[in-house]
């Protein structure tokens, strides 16, 4: 971010971390945080390849459409090794 | 002729079904409509008139052959565009995904095709989501088709499902898509004069939604009226696989179980929503709903929700910690926008994608939520803030031994300019503080008309159901939409 963002959004950060400062004054003595907000188990999907084609294997073409640079089959990135 | 336009949802089902009108008719009529407003109001992102078209082909030709119609034959819809929609631009309102083509399509909109609707268009809306007005869509602000009575200012339509709000409000769908996180569908409905509904979380599948906050994202529908909202909420909910939080649950039969008979009913009255200096205007709807529910034939109570007033604050700190890590996904890698700096490295790639991606509410959003889960503030914040939201779920189910719906304003005023609040990212915030509760309960919640103000602008009331009780809901919206007596429509001038 450039200076000139940063100077406009730290006092807004700062206002928006104070306001939210006063949740520390709720008392909160044997309570669990939220972990799920409506009952619910997780399930496990059946051990099958490709048990649903819009998110089993083989969509290599799909899955790069949208890439801003694919090369051979693959997501091209600028260079990560000196 | 009658306006096919000016039709609800069920007349257009039914005007298709019996012959009255075709498909392509309604399409027609409602391609114009969006066509005609798009540089006024600036609802919809991109307009897709041939799919419209080619849906309602289908629905006339299924008809023709003597085939089932499905429940939302013939009614063009306005799709929010926050839902992969495949090989049609998804771009959250963002540059960050500007040009993105999903190769599939959400659970939701898949559901809504299937059942016969035909898409006009993808809708604005506030930047990921993150919004209270629809003033941080990259593609510029949606304009409420409402203004003051005398005044030409442009108004909010309420966020951030602003374009789905705008465009039922001018007629430019007979319904659209939405999706509430702290208030997203509740509030613009009522800055509208619309109706709008969150189901249970887990009612719709969050499968192909850009996600913001996903313990929070909910997709419902908007529409003008209970009943519309009931159709389109039938074919959009359903258990998915592919969605971890899904609910496997059948779905009601919402429609058929409509009924304004609230008797042995109790309605709950939160008296820690009566805030210090509330509006007259919304004060007075509030009365008058109570009234409405009464004469419906329920018993009215007071209730008590403690811990109200730190529901926004927990919020704040649970929403952008939650988007900071969805987010993150981002990069300039796999999808949307990549910014590549002349014999830049990947960490300035990442850093100037980003930069120049994200709008300003959503990097705020990205700062406060990576802040509040970094190591040695995470207790002090999200851990926190993730109790006292077990302790608003609390309070739901203490006030719902005792009731069986509560009513609430949706917001603490009618809608304002464009312009009016957006420097001071506090103050927007706070127009949320009726409608978060309930989203941190992870409870169905509607917004039904309750009449105008003083100026000319709607105001709406808010109803809370014990989770999976949307019928609830939707009953006590019908028995107020009934005595209300809500005609007001914006007066065209764009």
């Amino acid at each position: 971010m450039s200076d000139d963002a940063l100077d406009r959004m730290v006092p807004e950060l700062n206002q928006i971390l104070d306001w939210v400062e006063q949740l520390g004054s709720v008392d909160v003595t044997g309570i669990e945080p939220m972990t799920a907000v409506i009952p619910n188990t997780l399930r496990l999907r059946d051990d099958v390849v490709d048990a649903d084609p819009l998110t089993g294997g083989n969509r290599r073409d799909a899955v790069l459409a949208n890439a801003p640079a694919a090369e051979h089959g693959f997501f091209g990135v600028p260079k990560v090794i000196e | 002729m009658t306006d096919l336009a000016d039709l609800t949802v069920a007349a257009i089902r039914s005007g298709v079904a019996q012959g009255s009108f075709t498909a392509r008719e309604v399409a027609e009529a409602f391609n114009a409509n969006v066509a005609a407003a798009q540089d006024a109001l600036n609802a919809f992102i991109v307009a897709t008139p041939e799919q419209a078209l080619e849906a309602a082909d289908r629905v006339d030709a299924a008809r023709a052959a003597g085939q089932p119609l499905g429940k939302l034959a013939g009614v063009p819809i306005g799709m929010k565009d926050l839902f992969a929609t495949c090989d049609v631009q998804t771009t959250a309102a963002s540059h960050i995904l500007e040009g993105f083509r999903p190769q599939y399509e959400s659970t939701v909109s898949q559901k809504l095709w299937d059942a016969g609707a035909g898409m006009l268009g993808k809708l604005n809306l506030d930047q990921f989501a993150m919004g209270s007005s629809n003033e941080t869509s990259y593609f510029g602000n949606v304009v409420s088709p409402w203004r003051r009575a005398g005044d030409t200012a442009q108004l909010a339509p309420g966020g951030s499902s602003g374009g789905s709000s705008a465009a039922v409000a001018a007629r430019l769908c007979p319904a659209a898509t939405g999706t509430d996180t702290g208030g997203s569908i509740r509030q613009p409905a009522a800055f509208t004069g619309i109706t709008g509904i969150k189901p249970t979380y887990g009612r719709c599948s969050r499968w192909g939604i850009v996600a913001f906050a996903s313990s929070l994202d909910q997709a419902g529908p908007m529409a003008r009226d209970v009943r519309d909202c009931a159709i389109m909420l039938e074919a959009m909910a359903g258990f998915d696989p592919k969605d971890a939080t899904s609910l496997d649950l059948p779905v009601p039969e919402w429609e058929a179980g409509l009924s304004a008979d609230l008797s042995g009913k109790v309605v709950g009255i939160p008296r820690e929503y009566r805030m210090d200096g509330m509006d007259g205007d919304v004060a007075k709807s509030w009365d008058d709903g109570i009234a409405w529910l009464k004469d419906a034939g329920a018993k009215v109570v007071d209730v008590s929700l403690p811990h109200t007033q730190y529901a926004l604050p927990a919020y704040y700190i649970i929403a952008p910690a939650e988007a900071s890590s969805n987010l993150a996904r981002y990069d300039g890698v796999r999808y949307g926008l990549r910014d590549l700096p002349e014999g830049a490295g990947l960490q300035d790639m990442y850093a100037a994608t980003r930069a120049a991606g994200f709008g300003d509410e959503v990097k705020r959003r990205i700062l406060i939520g990576t802040y509040v889960l970094s190591a040695g503030f995470y207790d002090a914040y999200y851990t926190q803030a993730q109790k006292v939201r077990t302790l608003i779920s609390h309070d739901f189910k203490s006030a719902f031994s005792q009731c069986d719906v509560i009513l609430a304003p949706t917001t603490p005023t009618a809608t304002f300019a464009l312009g009016e609040k957006s420097g001071d990212p506090l103050e927007m915030y706070l127009n949320d503080v009726f409608s978060v509760p309930a989203s941190l309960a992870g409870l169905p919640a509607m917004s039904v008309p309750a009449g105008l103000n003083r100026e000319g602008l709607p105001l709406g009331l808010q109803i809370i159901g014990k989770a999976f009780d949307e019928q609830g809901v939707l009953n006590a919206g019908l028995a107020i939409e009934q005595r209300v007596g809500f005609v007001a429509k914006p007066e065209r001038w764009w």
